[in-house]
């Protein structure tokens, strides 16, 4: 299929589409709105189903039941939205229901702003809502990549039965690039015997539940969604390396700010400065292992992050280092986007021992 | 030897956790009897709350989900929406349904979801430990109102059923209370009549049930059961609050 | 090679279009492309603008910050990204609607009285394709004008496929105003 020019958001909602997704449940929010929008006008077209909720912990809830009764289905959001759908992802969690949820961020705190940010790292990576659970978050850094991950996490989310969360930004979201929808290789899938159909009687009757109120109980169900949690950091941690051979710096940082550290490096290199990028494709899980391998190297002198926040990514980044090698920051927030110049003066104030 | 009563196959074997007079388990049994007689089992999907019916999936023999507290309605849509050809009803207490999820009943009636929902009123919540409900009386004392409910301060008692009644897309809403056997049969009417309603399309169906919670209340059951026929009803009146063509 | 380009002028004039047109049509051309939107809670009447990139590398930070041109409609827009050109870059002024002259002497100014020349070819709206074609016509551009007629002819719906000559002509004009 020919390439074809189109905005972040639109892309993830026609990514959905290819992918099977015949259910969309949301409430408005900027700046993802194209996302319902498209979804509104496309799924009636494929025989899906389309609903604005009357609020996000609505929309979340009606993922639950859609998901529970076996279809695939999504939501997406922005963050202060994705706060109130914390509550609800922490029992599709719980329940262990597969789902797509889609943040494209912006800054906050509170209403915070509408500019692309990634604020919400902690609250996609490290659990938003209560209780012991992770989701799979796919980091996307361009359109296609956001389109190819999408149609991965739908097959993630049923393969493990886990909620995948893709966290784009406001730029991502908005921003055009060519896309092309190839024909993709399927996973295989396990049936959905577990799902809500009406109960003949031909398996266990089917309840979706995360209540145990047994102490014991849950504690068994948590340590088996933790076992789970192993498999998926095995198989399925993604992670690019680019110019990382021979560079003095390693950059670390994901989205739209990965795309931002490229055309840094493309800058240093012409002062003669070799800077790589470790860029998480999977926030969680986090690739901790390609960290602790270009530590040991001797070329590598010290790791920045960049974020579009005040220091989030960093502390994983700060934990796989693991005191080897110095971990420094650098970020803008609230919408800022950092200046690929601003960037390369922290290298060289790093180079220069001046940080 | 003949068969003259037995358990319904809407039901599970598992023993009710209610305390003893509670009238859960008597609407409970109403449900699972409608279903048989409707010969639905097997193409219902029942929602469960947060509450004292928290443990609802257990009980109903067919497939089942447990809400988050008060979002059983939004559960509800997202499965009906994937499977429109199935029964799908909520099960609810006054707390969950009033209260917390207020907004996600009142926009599924609106919206005219095809559901039944079963709303157990019986003016405290029962699983927390007594606090005061949106449907408590006035001068009603509870553990959060130990004064008795004031209007003043605490709002006055709200009537859900006549509030969703003006609601276009609500196609059945009646009051029904359980404290005698005659009641009880009208009971179970009302909830023939919605899951009927539901299975043809009409629009949301809403069943409010007056019940009751001696432990809470700090009755015995034959006194709690005078307290919703004295009490309740005067200030709740059963009967039909809005039924479609 | 690589063209970093602003757009920007008030939201109305086809800033957008513009942008996603020149990007669809460097698309076509086989090239590496970005187009990034300023977006704001003013749905009409605000200032817009927005980046294109158009290159043979993979695009990185789609923010243009030095810009190899930029194409202003109005004036809040020339002072807005007036500095933010590269020495020896390009600056289009939309003469039209904006009464100052550039103050850069490091650049090539071009003053085109784009709304006149959209009056004259008998629709306003076109000024933004008057101000393309001149950009198309002087920045050695990648893109060629026949890519940006292709681009139209698939962004626009099939219900509005008439708009393609009177756009035609507008880019065609924009060019030899250039080269007058």
């Amino acid at each position: 299929m020919s390439k074809v020019l189109m905005k972040g958001n639109e892309a993830i909602a026609e990514a959905a589409i290819q992918a099977g997704c015949r259910y969309f449940f949301g409430y408005p929010i900027t700046p993802q709105n194209e996302i319902p929008a498209y979804m509104a006008k496309r799924l009636p077209m494929v025989g899906g189903c389309f609903l604005q909720a009357e609020s996000e912990v609505a929309a979340i809830n009606m993922v639950y039941g859609a998901a529970g009764a076996g279809a695939r289905v999504m939501t997406s959001s922005s963050s202060p939205g994705i706060s109130l759908k914390q509550e609800g992802i922490s029992y599709i969690a719980g329940a262990e229901l597969p789902c797509l949820i889609v943040n494209i961020v912006r800054g906050g705190p509170g209403l915070g702003g509408i500019q692309p940010a990634q604020s919400d790292y902690f609250q996609a990576v490290k659990g938003g809502g209560h209780g012991d659970y992770h989701l799979i978050v796919l980091a996307p850094s361009t359109i296609q990549e956001m389109v190819d991950l999408v149609q991965e996490g739908f097959d993630i989310a049923d393969q493990y039965r886990n909620p995948v969360m893709i966290l784009g930004d406001g730029m991502l979201g908005q921003m055009m690039e060519p896309v092309e929808f190839k024909e993709r290789k399927p996973r295989q899938l396990p049936p959905k015997d577990w799902a809500t159909t009406g109960w003949k009687g031909d398996r266990p009757r089917a309840v979706i539940n995360s209540l145990f109120i047994d102490p014991q109980v849950l504690e068994e169900h948590v340590q088996r969604i933790y076992k789970k949690y192993e498999a998926i950091k095995a198989n399925e941690t993604k992670v690019e390396c680019y110019n990382c051979e021979d560079a003095e710096i390693i950059v670390s940082a994901y989205g739209t700010t990965a795309r931002i550290v490229r055309s840094v490096i493309e800058l240093a290199a012409k002062e003669g400065i070799k800077v790589g990028l470790i860029r998480p494709i999977t926030l969680w899980p986090f690739p901790a292992d390609t960290f602790s391998s270009w530590v040991e190297r001797d070329h590598v002198k010290a790791f920045l992050t960049v974020e579009m926040s005040m220091g989030q990514m960093v502390e994983d980044v700060t934990l796989s280092v693991g005191g080897r090698k110095p971990s420094y920051f650098y970020g803008r927030t609230g919408g800022m986007v950092p200046n690929p110049f601003d960037i390369l003066d922290e290298i060289k104030k790093i180079r220069g021992g001046n940080r | 030897m003949a068969i003259v009563f037995k358990k319904p196959e809407s039901l599970t074997d598992n023993p009710f956790h209610y305390c003893p007079g509670c009238t859960h388990g008597i609407v409970h049994r109403l449900i699972a009897e409608v279903m048989d007689e409707l010969n639905i089992r097997q193409d219902t999907i029942g929602v469960a709350p947060v509450g004292c019916a928290v443990f609802a999936y257990d009980y109903f023999n067919c497939d089942m989900q447990e809400a988050a507290h008060g979002r059983a309605p939004a559960v509800a849509t997202g499965i009906k929406r994937v499977h429109p050809d199935k029964v799908v009803f909520t099960y609810q207490g006054d707390g969950d349904l009033a209260s917390i999820g207020a907004a996600e009943i009142v926009h599924a009636a609106n919206r005219g979801e095809k559901i039944t929902t079963i709303f157990i009123n019986n003016a405290i919540y029962g699983m927390t430990g007594g606090q005061m409900a949106p449907t408590t009386l006035l001068g009603q004392v509870t553990v959060t109102s130990p004064y008795g409910r004031q209007a003043e301060t605490e709002g006055y008692p709200i009537r859900m059923s006549e509030m969703l009644a003006t609601l276009a897309g609500v196609a059945y809403i009646e009051r029904v209370s359980v404290h005698d056997i005659k009641h009880i049969n009208q009971a179970k009417k009302a909830i023939r009549k919605a899951f009927e309603y539901q299975i043809a399309g009409k629009g949301f169906t809403m069943v409010e049930v007056l019940s009751t919670c001696p432990t809470n209340w700090g009755m015995t059951p034959v006194e709690s059961l005078e307290w919703v026929k004295d009490r309740m009803i005067p200030y709740y009146p059963l009967g039909v609050k809005k039924e479609a063509e | 090679m690589t063209e970093q380009i602003i757009m920007a002028g008030f939201g109305g004039q086809g800033v957008m279009s513009m942008g996603q047109l020149l990007a669809y049509a460097g698309m076509l051309e086989g090239k590496n492309v970005s187009w990034l939107p300023s977006y704001g809670p003013e749905m009409r009447g605000g200032t817009a603008n927005c980046c294109v990139i158009i290159s043979d590398d993979m695009v990185g930070s789609p923010i243009v910050t030095q810009a190899t041109a930029v194409i202003a409609l109005n004036k809040p827009s020339l002072d807005k990204f007036e500095d933010t050109v590269v020495p020896g870059g390009l600056l289009f002024i939309n003469s039209s609607l904006v009464d100052r002259k550039s103050v850069r002497d490091d650049i090539q100014v071009y003053y085109i009285p784009a709304n006149e020349e959209a009056d004259r070819l008998g629709n306003s709206k076109v000024a933004n394709s008057v101000m393309l074609g001149a950009y198309l016509a002087r920045a050695g551009s990648s893109v060629t004008p026949e890519s940006v007629i292709e681009a139209l002819k698939k962004v626009l719906g099939s219900s509005k496929q008439d708009l393609i000559p009177l756009n035609e002509k507008a880019l065609k004009r924009g060019a030899e105003l250039i080269n007058e």
